[in-house]
């Protein structure tokens, strides 16, 4: 988790506070609730579910139900740098899959897992609706239109480069 | 107001965004202000203009020349070309790069004029951050009209009238669905808007949000009066951060112009809006669930009846349309039922936005009369197959969707007829197959699809399109075994009649409707052992032909493992143990002695 220290931590547990006393009274708050969270922590650990959980009034079985149903929540940190490659239709029939191969085999991990470094995560994601420029992948807000899986080196290495 | 001889419209959605449009527009603002041109020339973020292929995309009216891919490099030479000497520049027009097909003018292209633009009337035409556009092309009149001069069941009637079909996939009449919540009982009733496209492959509701979200709004205030409804809310996939931005913006602007909120123009009705996130569960889409979804809770379908008019969110009556739909309704009210049933066949009226993708030339988004024939979407406006190759199938409908073969390439669209072929209309993404793809491998996607996205409450679903999926992959790995096919066809009739949701009895419409014009393809797999397409690796072989080869050896240099060899100038070999199917070799030999097989 952070490295800053618990001034940070404690700095993010007062917005979570706000956030839930934001939403207490509205109907179906947990979502909504849950997204916000999660653009504070960056993930949504058990430790975070619970302080919603005990927040919200409502048992925290049925926040983990929710967490684990929906891909926008993750359980675990992503990487620095998100990765997401998009396998909607009009990408898979241009060859995303070639293209999601070659990331696995350059940053050497799987779909759904993030690198020892913590840099990159790689995910698999639904149509971003950028099929105009299939194959497409994002990193963070940035995406990558119209790629071969030989265009894939150059990429990561651009971003390797910016984190030194 | 002031008056500029110029505009340049430059297109702000998602797929221009994301080359650089928004670099685009501010080089045009800093360039225009360095040529003193900012009291002449106006530059207006637009919505999608539908040729995303062709992105990022640049319009100058008043002569409507539209500029194709253009980088933010080609800025600085448009301003002092065009709008300072008034040349246009010639390398970056539409169809500059084809023989005797530049064109001036956006209205002679063709993807352009076989068009009939209703529900996409302002996408590329204004900026969807100023309300004071869409009210200048008769924004929120319809909304006027409704309210002071038309009682609620005038307003359901001319819906109905106007045979209006649901647009998000099943087709259901509108106005029906209308009446029944103006016939339910309540104090509290809902209007909510369906903006959770997961359909793969289709992003017409999207460039619709981000290219009018008052069209949305305005047609949902009026669904509220028609049903008597003060709330309506606007369920949205997450991954939509710029429709989200400015549908946020259109609701406050509709806010502080009274137009939304308390006491709406003077009339007394009152409706707010809310906007809810989605957050990535494609089975949200099917209504049941998506009101389950707003409730907070997991995404679960619910049974069926009571229906979400009688009993939906929160337990009240509730309307729910998609968003293409709400965008029909404003201009249904201003130019009334009888001119919409102009428009379209017997059985379907108006139009449909298409996301036409996968392989075809003008990759985007059109929308078409009903009845427009596939042949027309996919060479007329969709400039056909690249690469010359041969069009083979049009998937239509999503993963609930099917295949349209060749043979049927002149039927007219509309939602019968696609019922018919075994495909459906869905929510409008159309993409477009080659020779090059494997029909049993494209079944196989979508139920990797349903697999992953079922949501696990009913049996069927959950069990079933997960043994189909195993089916599959034996098949395209090569293990395929007599009789598979039989039992795939089995399973697939009994999720269809068994399946609690939409969903899940329309799952396995890939696999029955490839079945129904592809089944050669999966014999071939299963009793040949063999991928025509050359798609699924396990069945595939690369051999050189021994007669062709010269031994010129670029083969075995360009070979990733290894897996060629030969002396000089003799016939080469591959090492079938080695080899990883990647097809380098037969890319590069130039003597085309290396076959699939």
């Amino acid at each position: 988790m952070s490295k800053c220290g618990c001034t940070c931590s404690d700095a993010k547990e007062k917005q979570l506070q706000e956030i839930i006393e934001k939403y207490k009274n509205t109907e179906g708050a947990l979502i909504p609730v849950l997204h916000e969270a999660q653009e504070v922590y960056g993930y949504l650990p058990l430790s975070v579910q619970s302080k919603i959980a005990e927040g919200l009034n409502v048992p925290l079985a049925e926040v983990y139900g929710v967490v684990t149903f929906y891909t926008q929540f993750s359980l675990y940190p992503k990487g620095a740098y998100k990765i997401q490659v998009c396998l909607g239709t009009a990408c898979y029939v241009k060859g995303a899959a070639l293209v999601l191969n070659e990331l696995q085999k350059e940053l050497g991990i799987e779909v759904g897992k993030c690198t020892e470094d913590g840099k990159f995560s790689l995910d698999a994601c639904r149509c971003i609706g950028a099929c105009g420029l299939a194959p497409v992948i994002m990193i963070n807000d940035d995406v990558y239109g119209r790629l071969k899986p030989e265009d894939v080196k150059g990429i990561i290495q651009k971003y390797k480069d910016m984190t030194e | 107001m002031h008056f500029y001889r110029a505009h340049v419209l430059c297109c702000a959605g998602t797929g221009c965004t994301s080359s650089k449009s928004l670099d685009i527009i501010s080089n045009f603002e800093k360039y225009i202000k360095e040529n003193q041109l900012e009291n002449e020339v106006k530059v207006i973020k637009t919505g999608c203009f539908g040729l995303c292929a062709e992105g990022p995309i640049v319009v100058v009216y008043p002569e409507g020349t539209m500029y194709v891919r253009v980088s933010p490099a080609d800025v600085k030479e448009i301003v002092e070309e065009h709008l300072v000497k008034g040349r246009a520049v010639q390398r970056l027009l539409a169809g500059h790069d084809k023989t005797a097909e530049v064109s001036q003018s956006l209205d002679n292209i063709e993807f352009f004029t076989r068009q009939k633009r209703i529900a996409l009337r302002n996408c590329g035409v204004i900026n969807p951050e100023c309300i004071d556009e869409y009210i200048a092309r008769d924004g929120y009149s319809a909304l006027a009209k409704v309210l002071t001069q038309m009682t609620p069941q005038q307003v359901i009637d001319e819906v109905t009238a106007s045979n209006l079909r649901g647009r998000g996939g099943a087709g259901f009449p509108t106005g029906r669905k209308w009446q029944f919540a103006a016939n339910s009982k309540g104090d509290i009733k809902y209007v909510c808007c369906n903006a959770d496209e997961g359909d793969p492959g289709a992003f017409m509701d999207r460039s619709i949000l981000e290219g009018d979200p008052h069209s949305v709004i305005e047609a949902m205030t009026i669904a509220g009066y028609a049903i008597g409804a003060n709330h309506g809310l606007i369920y949205i996939r997450a991954e939509y951060p710029i429709a989200v931005q400015r549908l946020k913006i259109a609701i406050q602007q509709a806010n502080e112009y009274g137009l939304l909120g308390e006491n709406i123009l003077g009339t007394g009705f009152s409706f707010d809006l809310q906007i809810r996130l989605g957050a990535g569960a494609f089975v949200c889409g099917e209504e049941t669930a998506l009101m389950t979804s707003i409730e907070g809770k997991r995404g679960e379908p619910r049974v069926r009846p009571p229906f979400p008019a009688v009993k939906g969110l929160f337990g009240k009556p509730t309307v729910l349309n998609n968003v293409e739909t709400y965008a029909n309704i404003p201009v249904i009210i201003l130019k009334g039922a009888e001119w919409f049933n102009t428009i379209g066949t017997e059985r379907s009226k108006g139009t449909k936005v298409f996301a036409v993708g996968g392989n075809i030339v003008n990759t985007g988004l059109v929308e078409i009369a009903m009845g427009t024939t596939l042949r027309e979407i996919v060479y007329d406006i969709g400039g056909g197959i690249p690469n010359g190759k041969k069009f083979k199938a049009a998937q239509t409908g999503g993963p609930s969707g099917g295949c349209i073969p060749a043979e049927h390439l002149d039927t007219p669209i509309e939602y019968d007829t696609l019922t018919k072929l075994g495909s459906m209309m869905g929510s409008g993404g159309l993409i477009v197959l080659d020779e090059d793809n494997c029909m049993v491998d494209i079944a196989k996607f979508f139920l990797e699809f349903t697999v992953d996205e079922s949501c696990g409450k009913c049996p069927p679903c959950r069990i079933g399109t997960k043994r189909m999926l195993e089916l599959l992959e034996k098949i395209t790995s090569g293990d395929g075994e007599d009789g598979d096919i039989e039992k795939l066809e089995e399973l697939a009739k009994s999720i269809s009649k068994s399946a609690l949701c939409g969903l899940g009895q329309t799952a396995p419409n890939p696999v029955l409707s490839t079945l129904r014009y592809f089944r050669h393809e999966y014999e071939a797999h299963v009793y040949d052992k063999k991928c025509p397409a050359g798609v699924c690796k396990a069945m595939l072989h690369y051999h050189i032909i021994a007669d062709k080869c010269i031994g010129c050896g670029l083969c075995a240099r360009k070979c990733p493992t290894s897996a060629i060899s030969g002396d000089k100038k003799q016939p080469h070999v591959i090492d079938q143990s080695k080899c990883i199917k990647c097809g380098v070799c037969m890319e590069s030999c130039k003597f085309a002695a290396i076959y699939r097989g």
